[in-house]
C-alpha cells in the first residue's frame, strides 16, 4: 500500500479526493483495481467489465454495467450514454456507495439519501424520461426473476403491476378511473423508499480492500 | 357475593369484579384444599369444598361405608399444583391487562414479581413449606426452552447476521470483560475489610470469579420482557437481544471452568488455554448439533403433505431434542436451540401448511408467554423462601460494579467495533445498550446450582443475585421506556413491509454484490451471495417439497402478501374496497397504459357506452360481485383460508366456477374498462379481479 503514494500521484489525488470524498489510500487500490481491469489502458469499455467472471452469474449485470456509462451518475448534470470511462469518472460512480460519516445534520443526510436514491431511480429509468413507467418496472422485475425461467415472466408482470400500484396509490391517494398514472417520478421515488433507509444499506466497505485479495 | 378482596372499592365493571373474584378462589383454592387434605375432617367454611368435607366425615366409622365420594390428593398432587401454578399466572397476565394504565407504566415483569413475592408470602403465612418452585432442573428443562425456541424460531435472521460481528463483541468480550472486572474487583473490596473481621475474608478468589461470572451475563428472558414493551428500533433491539443470546456459552464455559477448580483453588495457564478451547468447543459445538437437528426437521417435513395434522410436532420435539443433546455433552443448549430454530424455518415454512404455520406460531407463543410470566411469579416465590444472607458491603458493591463494568465494557467496545462499522454505534445507541443489560433468572438458577459444600457463601451469593436482579427489573426496566422517550431513540417503524420493499431489497443485494466484483473486494455480499446460491441449487432442492423448492424469494413473498390481502379481504366481507393501508381510489386502470384501440376494435365492434350507462353497468358488476363474495364467505367460515398448495381446494374451485359466470355476463364491455387478468392458474385470488371488471381470457 505504501507504493502507492508516489509524489507524482499525490496532486491528482487531492483533486479527486476533494470531489469524491474517498481517502488517498482507497483512491490507489481502486487505482490498481482500474488498470488491473482496464489492462493498463487509460479508459473502460463494456467488454471490461464483462469479463468479470464473478458478475457474469449476477441477475442485473446489464443495468449495473450501464450504470457506469450512464453520464447522469458523473454528478455533472448531464444525460446521456458513454462508450468509455476514464478513472475519474469511475471514481465518481463507485462515491455513491461511500457510507455516509457519522455526524451529519438531518439535512446532509437527507442528502446523501436523495444522491444514493437518485442512482437506483437512474438504474430504473433506462430510456432517461424521468419517470419509470410501467414497462420499465416491469423490465426491472423480470431481470430479478430472470433466473427463475417462464414461472418467473407471468408472476413478474403481476407483481411489477401490484409494485406500481403500490406507488400510484401512496403518491396519489385519489385518482378518478379514467385518469392514468404516467410513471414513477423521482419524487415519488423517493417518497416510496423513505422509510427504507437506504443511507445505511447501500454501502461498501471500502477500508480493508488489501490490493493481494484483489479477485481476477 | 361479598368477599373481601385486596382491591375492593374500584368502580369495575362486573365482569372484571367476577375475574377478581375467580382468581381470589383459585388461590384459595390452591392453598387450603392440602390443607385440608392433611388435617381431620373439619367443617370449613369455603364455598366449593363442601362436597370434600362431606366425604372426610365418611371416614370416621367404625365399619368402613362404601365410599361415595372420598378425596384423594396425593393422587393428583404434581399435576394438580402444575396447573394451578399456570392457571394462576395465565389469569395474572389477563388481569394486568385489564388495568387501564398499570401496564403503561410497570413493565409486566415487575408486576409479576411482586405477585411471586404476595404468593410466597401468604404461603409462609398460611405456614406452609414454600415448594422449591425454581428448582434448577425444572427451570432449565421446562421454563427456559420454550422461550428461546420462541426467539430463535422468528429470530430476525437478516439484522442478525447483518451485525453479528458487533453482537458477537458484546457477547464474549463484554462478558468476559464483565466477569473479571466484577469478580477481581470484589475480591479486592473483600479483602480491604479493615475493621471488622467479617465473614468476607474467607471468600477466595475463585468463588468470587464465578460469582461474577454468574451475574454478568444479561439474560434473555428480562431483556425480551422488557424490550418488548418498548418498542425499540429494530438494530438496538437485535444487539441487545443478540448478546443475551450468544453470552450463554461464555458463561457456561466460565461457570464449569471456576466451579471445577474452586475446590482446587488455583487456575493453571493450562487451564486457561483448556477453558479458551472449551468455549470454541461449547460455542460450535452447540451450533452444530442446532443445525443437525434443524435440517432433520426440515426434511422431515418435505414428507408431511399427507399427514399435515402432525408437522407442528415435529417442529417442537426435534427442537427440544437439540437443546437436550446439548445439555447432554454440556454444549449451549441455548445456542442450539436458537440455530435450530433459524436454520429449519426458511425450509419447513416453504413445506407445512398454511394452519401448521399458525399453530406453530401460536403455540410457541403461548409456550413461551405462559413460561415467562411463570419464571417471574418463581422469582418472586423463591426470593420469600431462599435461605437469605444480607451483607450489606457485599451486595451494594456487587450491584455498583455491575453498573459501573456493563458501562465501561459498552463504551469501550463500540469504540473499537465504531472503527468496522458502517452504520456507526451513536452515544445514545450506546447508553440504551449498557442500560438495557438486564439480569434475570438464569443467574439466579445459576447461583442455586452451586453446592453448599464447596461453597459456604452460597446464601450470600444468592441474595445478592437476588438484588441485582431486582434492581435491574425494577429500576432499570421501569425508566428505560421514559428515558427512551426522553432521549428521543428511533422507535421501531410500524410500516408494514410493502413489495416495493422487498424488490429494492432484492435489487439492493444483487447491485452491491456486483459493486463488489466490480471492485475487486470479497466482502460481505459476495459470501453472502455465494451462500444463497448455494443454498439455491442444493440445499433447497433436497429438503423443499415439489415445486416450490424452485420458487425465488420475491415470488414466495408476492404470493404471501397476496394470500395476507385476500385474507383480510374475506375477512372484512362486503364493501368493494381495496384491502389496503390507505384508503385510495386507485385502481389497476389507473395504471394501465391506454392500448390503441385499433388492434382490439378487430376483435369486437364495440359501442362507445355513454358515461352514464357505464356507471349502471358497473354498479351492476359491483353488486354482483358482493353477492358472490358473501356466498364466497359462507364457504370460508370455517376455513379461513385456503391454502393453494393444498390437495383438494374445492372451495377455490367454486371460486373460479362464479368468477367464469362473471366474465361470461361482461363479455360485452368496453375496452378500458377491463384490466389484463392474472394468468388463471394463478394460486391466489387477484386483489384487481375482486375488485373490478374482468377481460375474458380466451
Amino acid at each position: 500500500m505504501g507504493a502507492l503514494q508516489s509524489q507524482s500521484d499525490h496532486h491528482e489525488y487531492v483533486d479527486l479526493a476533494q470531489k469524491t470524498g474517498f481517502s488517498f489510500e482507497q483512491i490507489g487500490v481502486l487505482h490498481k483495481r482500474f488498470k488491473q481491469l482496464s489492462h493498463d489502458e487509460e479508459t473502460l469499455r463494456r467488454d471490461h467489465f464483462n469479463e468479470i467472471p464473478d458478475l457474469a452469474c449476477n441477475p442485473i449485470r446489464a443495468q449495473i454495467i450501464g450504470a457506469f456509462f450512464d453520464r447522469r451518475n458523473y454528478r455533472q448534470n448531464s444525460e446521456g450514454t458513454v462508450e468509455e470511462i476514464d478513472f475519474e469518472n469511475f471514481l465518481v460512480v463507485m462515491s455513491h456507495f461511500r457510507p455516509p460519516s457519522l455526524h451529519l445534520t438531518e439535512e446532509q443526510r437527507d442528502n446523501v439519501r436523495r444522491e444514493k436514491l437518485r442512482f437506483l431511480f437512474n438504474m430504473h429509468d433506462t430510456d432517461n424520461d424521468g419517470t419509470i413507467t410501467l414497462e420499465e418496472y416491469r423490465h426491472v422485475v423480470e431481470e430479478l426473476l430472470s433466473r427463475s425461467g417462464a414461472l418467473g415472466k407471468e408472476t413478474a408482470k403481476s407483481i411489477a403491476d401490484a409494485a406500481m400500484l403500490e406507488v400510484a396509490s401512496i403518491s396519489m391517494g385519489h385518482m378518478e378511473p379514467d385518469e392514468f398514472y404516467e410513471g414513477i417520478t423521482f419524487e415519488h421515488f423517493f417518497k416510496l423508499l423513505k422509510g427504507f433507509e437506504i443511507e445505511s444499506k447501500m454501502n461498501i466497505h471500502f477500508w480493508n480492500m488489501d490490493t493481494s485479495t484483489l479477485c481476477k | 357475593m361479598p368477599l373481601r378482596t385486596g382491591s375492593a372499592g374500584f368502580g369495575r365493571s362486573l365482569p372484571e369484579r367476577g375475574l377478581l373474584l375467580l382468581v381470589v378462589l383459585v388461590v384459595l383454592e390452591g392453598f387450603f384444599l392440602p390443607h385440608g387434605a392433611a388435617s381431620s375432617p373439619d367443617v370449613s367454611h369455603q364455598e366449593n369444598l363442601d362436597n370434600h368435607r362431606e366425604a372426610d366425615v365418611g371416614h370416621n366409622f367404625t365399619k368402613k361405608a362404601f365410599p361415595v365420594l372420598s378425596l384423594d390428593y396425593h393422587h393428583i398432587q404434581t399435576p394438580f399444583e402444575i396447573s394451578l401454578w399456570v392457571l394462576l399466572a395465565s389469569l395474572m397476565k389477563l388481569g394486568f391487562h385489564l388495568i387501564p394504565r398499570l401496564s403503561g407504566i410497570v413493565p409486566e415483569s415487575c408486576l409479576l414479581i411482586v405477585v411471586g413475592l404476595l404468593v410466597g408470602g401468604l404461603i409462609k403465612l398460611a405456614g406452609e413449606e414454600v415448594p422449591p418452585v425454581l428448582d434448577s432442573r425444572l427451570f432449565f428443562q421446562c421454563l427456559l426452552p420454550p422461550i428461546i425456541l420462541d426467539a430463535g424460531y422468528f429470530l430476525p435472521i437478516r439484522p442478525f447476521m447483518e451485525n453479528l460481528g458487533t453482537i458477537l463483541m458484546f457477547a464474549v468480550v463484554g462478558t468476559l470483560w464483565n466477569a473479571f472486572f466484577i469478580g477481581g474487583l470484589l475480591y479486592a473490596v473483600c479483602q480491604i475489610q479493615p475493621a471488622n473481621p467479617s465473614d468476607l475474608h474467607q471468600l477466595e478468589l475463585l468463588p468470587c470469579l464465578l460469582f461474577a461470572s454468574i451475574i454478568s451475563a444479561v439474560d434473555p428472558v428480562a431483556v425480551l420482557a422488557v424490550f418488548e414493551e418498548i418498542h425499540i428500533n429494530e438494530l438496538l433491539h437485535i444487539l441487545v437481544f443478540g448478546e443475551s443470546l450468544l453470552n450463554d456459552a461464555v458463561t457456561v464455559v466460565l461457570y464449569h471452568l471456576f466451579e471445577e477448580y474452586a475446590g482446587v483453588g488455583t487456575v493453571t495457564v493450562m487451564d486457561c488455554f483448556l477453558g479458551v478451547i472449551s468455549f470454541l468447543v461449547v460455542a460450535l459445538g452447540g451450533v452444530l448439533v442446532g443445525a443437525i437437528y434443524g435440517i432433520l426437521s426440515a426434511f422431515t417435513s418435505r414428507f408431511t403433505s399427507h399427514t399435515r395434522v402432525i408437522e407442528p410436532l415435529f417442529v417442537f420435539v426435534y427442537s427440544y431434542m437439540a437443546y437436550l443433546s446439548a445439555e447432554m455433552f454440556h454444549l449451549s443448549g441455548i445456542m442450539a436451540l436458537i440455530a435450530c430454530g433459524a436454520v429449519m424455518r426458511p425450509y419447513v415454512e416453504a413445506n407445512i401448511s398454511h394452519k401448521s404455520h399458525t399453530t406453530i406460531k401460536y403455540f410457541l407463543k403461548m409456550w413461551s408467554s405462559v413460561s415467562e410470566t411463570l419464571i417471574f411469579i418463581f422469582l418472586g416465590v423463591a426470593t420469600v423462601d431462599g435461605p437469605h444472607s444480607w451483607n450489606w458491603t457485599f451486595v451494594t458493591v456487587t450491584v455498583i460494579l455491575c453498573l459501573v463494568a456493563r458501562v465501561m465494557g459498552v463504551v469501550g467496545l463500540t469504540f473499537v467495533i465504531n472503527k468496522f462499522r458502517i452504520v456507526k454505534l451513536t452515544t445514545k445507541d450506546q447508553f440504551i445498550i449498557a442500560y438495557g443489560g438486564l439480569r434475570g433468572a438464569i443467574a439466579f438458577s445459576l447461583g442455586f446450582l452451586l453446592k453448599k459444600e464447596h461453597f459456604p457463601m452460597r446464601e450470600m451469593f444468592l441474595t445478592a443475585i437476588i438484588t441485582v436482579i431486582f434492581f435491574t427489573v425494577f429500576v432499570q426496566g421501569m425508566t428505560i421506556k421514559p428515558l427512551v422517550e426522553l432521549l428521543a431513540v428511533k422507535k421501531k417503524q410500524e410500516a408494514k413491509r410493502s413489495i416495493n420493499e422487498e424488490i429494492h431489497t432484492q435489487f439492493l443485494d444483487h447491485l452491491l454484490t456486483g459493486i463488489e466484483d466490480i471492485c475487486g473486494h470479497y466482502g460481505h455480499h459476495h459470501w453472502k451471495d455465494k451462500l444463497n446460491r448455494f443454498n439455491k441449487k442444493y440445499v433447497k432442492k433436497c429438503l423443499i417439497a415439489g415445486e416450490r423448492s424452485k420458487e425465488p424469494q420475491l415470488i414466495a413473498f408476492y404470493h404471501k402478501m397476496e394470500m395476507k390481502q385476500a385474507i383480510e379481504l374475506v375477512a372484512s366481507g362486503g364493501g368493494v374496497k381495496l384491502p389496503s393501508a390507505m384508503p385510495s381510489t386507485v385502481s389497476m386502470q389507473n395504471i394501465q397504459p391506454k392500448k390503441p384501440p385499433i388492434a382490439k376494435s378487430a376483435e369486437r365492434a364495440l359501442p362507445q357506452l355513454t358515461r352514464g350507462r357505464e356507471e349502471e353497468i358497473r354498479k351492476i358488476l359491483r353488486s354482483n360481485l358482493q353477492r358472490t363474495r358473501q356466498r364466497l364467505r359462507s364457504y370460508n367460515r370455517h376455513t379461513l383460508v385456503v391454502d393453494p398448495y393444498e390437495d383438494g381446494f374445492n372451495e377455490l374451485l367454486i371460486k373460479k366456477q362464479k368468477m367464469i359466470d362473471l366474465e361470461k355476463k361482461i363479455k360485452e364491455m368496453n375496452n378500458y374498462l377491463t384490466v389484463p387478468a392474472a394468468p388463471p392458474d394463478s394460486p391466489t385470488m387477484c386483489r384487481a379481479r375482486l375488485a373490478q371488471t374482468l377481460k375474458p381470457t380466451v
